[in-house]
């Protein structure tokens, strides 16, 4: 039975639709994302959850229980935020042991559970700090152990990473996921990082003007994205101009030269105009071995990034990027150079032209 | 470089002077009450006066209710208005500074006709209920002041998501407002308190029109019937300020995380 259930929610603020009919259940124990560019509506979804927003239309369970006219601190839920919100009149102790002293637990009982959090969050030597005297890391470190302290149904972390820089960012990423997986503990994660997505999660939910673009595995997501905007979303892709030769084939014709897809068609018949996607990392030079695609273009840009070289290459009205390790004994190829993209037949997308048009 | 700072050296100069000439001349006479030498005969005459000791502890006395009701008043309307209504800030900030506006005599004698003894509402019938209307009129007179120090203070905290960590974390109303709020804009609310005391400590037209026996009408009766004690009582009513404003500046620094919010908004 899954443990959080949202069934057809919507928000409308006045006349603007920010959530459309979101549907989702998720199990306990899962980490779940919510990806989406500013103002794709997954915030207010978060915020729903925790009680802030009272949907237009819809409902929401918490463990069988409908949650969804309940005030935030009745829901039982943990929250922890991008600016950290740390209460900065309370130590770092006080801010872990709030939950358990607005329920009126015993001073004993909070003062182990206050030892508890701090030696998860591995800062036990900082609890009579306060706020303003700890790093942007160490802060929200605290105000994850202050989310956790009251055991809390469902955490919920809306962008938590977004103000720490890029090193912290890292590192606390896996903390926090390592933290999840060690208590359980059902967690929504909400950012616009595609990277932090796809580290991070179980299940991620990319979203796009308060609709559900896709629901899937990391894996999944990337490598079979349901339409155009995931694909373009998620990673660097190629998008090529095609036309369907051969439908029961794949067959298509990409700047006048034949390619084979073993991709469905999404229902496309010959003739059809579709738009075709490629991973930069799925073409190689390497020169044509059985069962893969080849196309001719020329080098037009070469990035040197260090382990990875990425090369823009044109065809006659489009242009592909592709990434090749470095190699010491194979150089990159020159500017201007003709070369054969080589591709895999599994490799190549073809996007949902219906949704795509959206 | 060297000009401009000549130049804002006789600024000050000159603002000094301004402000402090007067001052020393006040205290040079408050000591000339015996002849031919210095003196603090007329310090002497004023603490020993009865009247000086009930109408200071009245008008204290008063200082305090107001900041007590002011403080009730405020910090609950700013909170909310931070909160849930943004919009009627502009709205809310005129009509605390309408008693800046409005002089204190228009107001009193607005009270006057609408609350005197034979109308709906005989708040003058008797002195204690024209002490609670007294107080009322102080919480109106320190509004802009009282207002202003909060809101400052609750600006510098991020109220709403302070509030919502609150929340989240299962308080109520008033364990939010007691246990969060209150304690991040206490250096707001200490200003707003010791102008409040400053402001109502020497009122004159409010507690002289509704013949109350406060601070201020006694130093205007002092004033105008003696010579040395009028300049001795105007000292004494500098320190009480002076001491206003120094307790602001203690507290306003002091507490203990109160003002990092502050600090990481910069």
């Amino acid at each position: 039975m899954p443990f959080l259930e949202i069934e057809s929610l919507q928000k409308s603020f006045g006349a603007q639709t920010v959530v459309h009919h979101f549907e989702m259940t998720i199990d306990q124990g899962e980490f779940i994302t919510f990806l989406g560019p500013s103002g794709c509506g997954k915030t207010t979804i978060l915020r729903m959850i925790a009680g802030f927003e009272i949907p237009s239309a819809g409902i929401i369970r918490i463990d069988g229980k409908d949650v969804t006219r309940f005030r935030p601190n009745q829901r039982n839920v943990g929250m922890v935020f991008q600016s950290y919100a740390l209460f900065p009149n309370l130590t770092v102790a006080g801010n872990i042991g709030f939950a358990l002293k607005v329920a009126k637990r015993s001073t004993a009982e909070i003062k182990s559970r206050v030892e508890e959090m701090l030696h998860l969050i591995k800062l036990p030597h900082l609890a009579d700090r306060y706020p303003r005297q700890l790093s942007g890391g160490q802060q929200q470190r605290v105000a994850l152990a202050r989310a956790l302290a009251g055991r809390p149904k469902v955490l919920l972390l809306d962008e938590p990473l977004s103000a720490l820089d890029a090193k912290i960012r890292v590192s606390l990423r896996s903390e926090i996921r390592a933290l999840q997986r060690q208590l359980g503990i059902t967690s929504i994660f909400v950012t616009h990082d595609q990277e932090e997505a796809l580290s991070i999660s179980d299940r991620i939910v990319v979203l796009s003007e308060g609709r559900t673009a896709q629901i899937g595995t990391p894996f999944e997501i990337y490598n079979f994205p349901n339409n155009r905007f995931v694909a373009s979303f998620i990673g660097t892709l190629s998008l090529l101009p095609a036309l369907v030769v051969d439908a029961r084939n794949g067959r298509l014709s990409v700047d006048g030269q034949d390619v084979v897809t073993n991709r469905p068609l999404n229902g496309a018949a010959v003739g059809d105009a579709v738009t075709v996607a490629l991973r930069p990392e799925a073409i190689t030079l390497q020169p044509q071995s059985e069962n893969r695609n080849n196309l001719d273009a020329v080098v037009e840009e070469v990035g040197f990034l260090g382990s990875v070289i990425r090369i823009r290459a044109r065809l006659n009205d489009a242009v592909l990027s592709l990434d090749m390790f470095n190699n010491p004994n194979q150089p990159p190829p020159e500017l201007g150079a003709r070369v054969a993209l080589s591709f895999s037949q599994d490799d190549l997308l073809v996007l949902d032209a219906a949704v795509a048009a959206a | 470089m060297k000009s401009s700072r000549l130049g804002a050296w006789v600024a000050l100069a000159i603002g000094a002077i301004y402000f402090l000439v007067p001052l020393i001349g006040t205290f040079e006479f408050s000591l000339r009450m015996r002849r031919d030498q210095y003196s603090f005969d007329a310090y002497a005459i004023v603490f020993a006066d009865p009247r000086f000791q009930a109408t200071l502890g009245y008008s204290v006395m008063m200082a305090i209710l107001t900041i007590i009701v002011g403080i009730a008043l405020v910090v609950p309307t700013a909170y909310w208005i931070e909160l849930r209504m943004p919009k009627a800030r502009p709205l809310v900030e005129f009509i605390t500074l309408l008693p800046l506006v409005i002089p204190a005599i228009v107001i009193v004698f607005g009270y006057l006709h609408l609350y005197n003894s034979s109308s709906f509402l005989p708040f003058t019938a008797n002195e204690r209920s024209t002490d609670v209307l007294l107080v009322c009129s102080y919480v109106t007179l320190s509004l802009p002041y009282m207002y202003r120090s909060v809101d400052t203070g609750l600006r510098a905290v991020d109220v709403r998501t302070l509030t919502e960590a609150a929340e989240s974390l299962g308080a109520g109303w008033t364990t939010i407002l007691f246990k969060v709020i209150f304690p991040n804009v206490r250096s707001g609310i200490l200003s707003g308190a010791f102008l409040t005391f400053a402001v109502v400590v020497g009122e004159f037209t409010m507690a002289s029109l509704l013949d109350r026996p406060a601070f201020g009408p006694y130093l205007q009766l002092v004033g105008a019937n003696r010579a040395y004690e009028p300049s001795a009582l105007a000292i004494i009513a500098f320190i009480v300020t002076w001491a206003s404003m120094g307790l602001i500046q203690i507290f306003a620094r002091a507490p203990k995380g109160a003002t990092a919010a502050a600090d990481r908004t910069t």
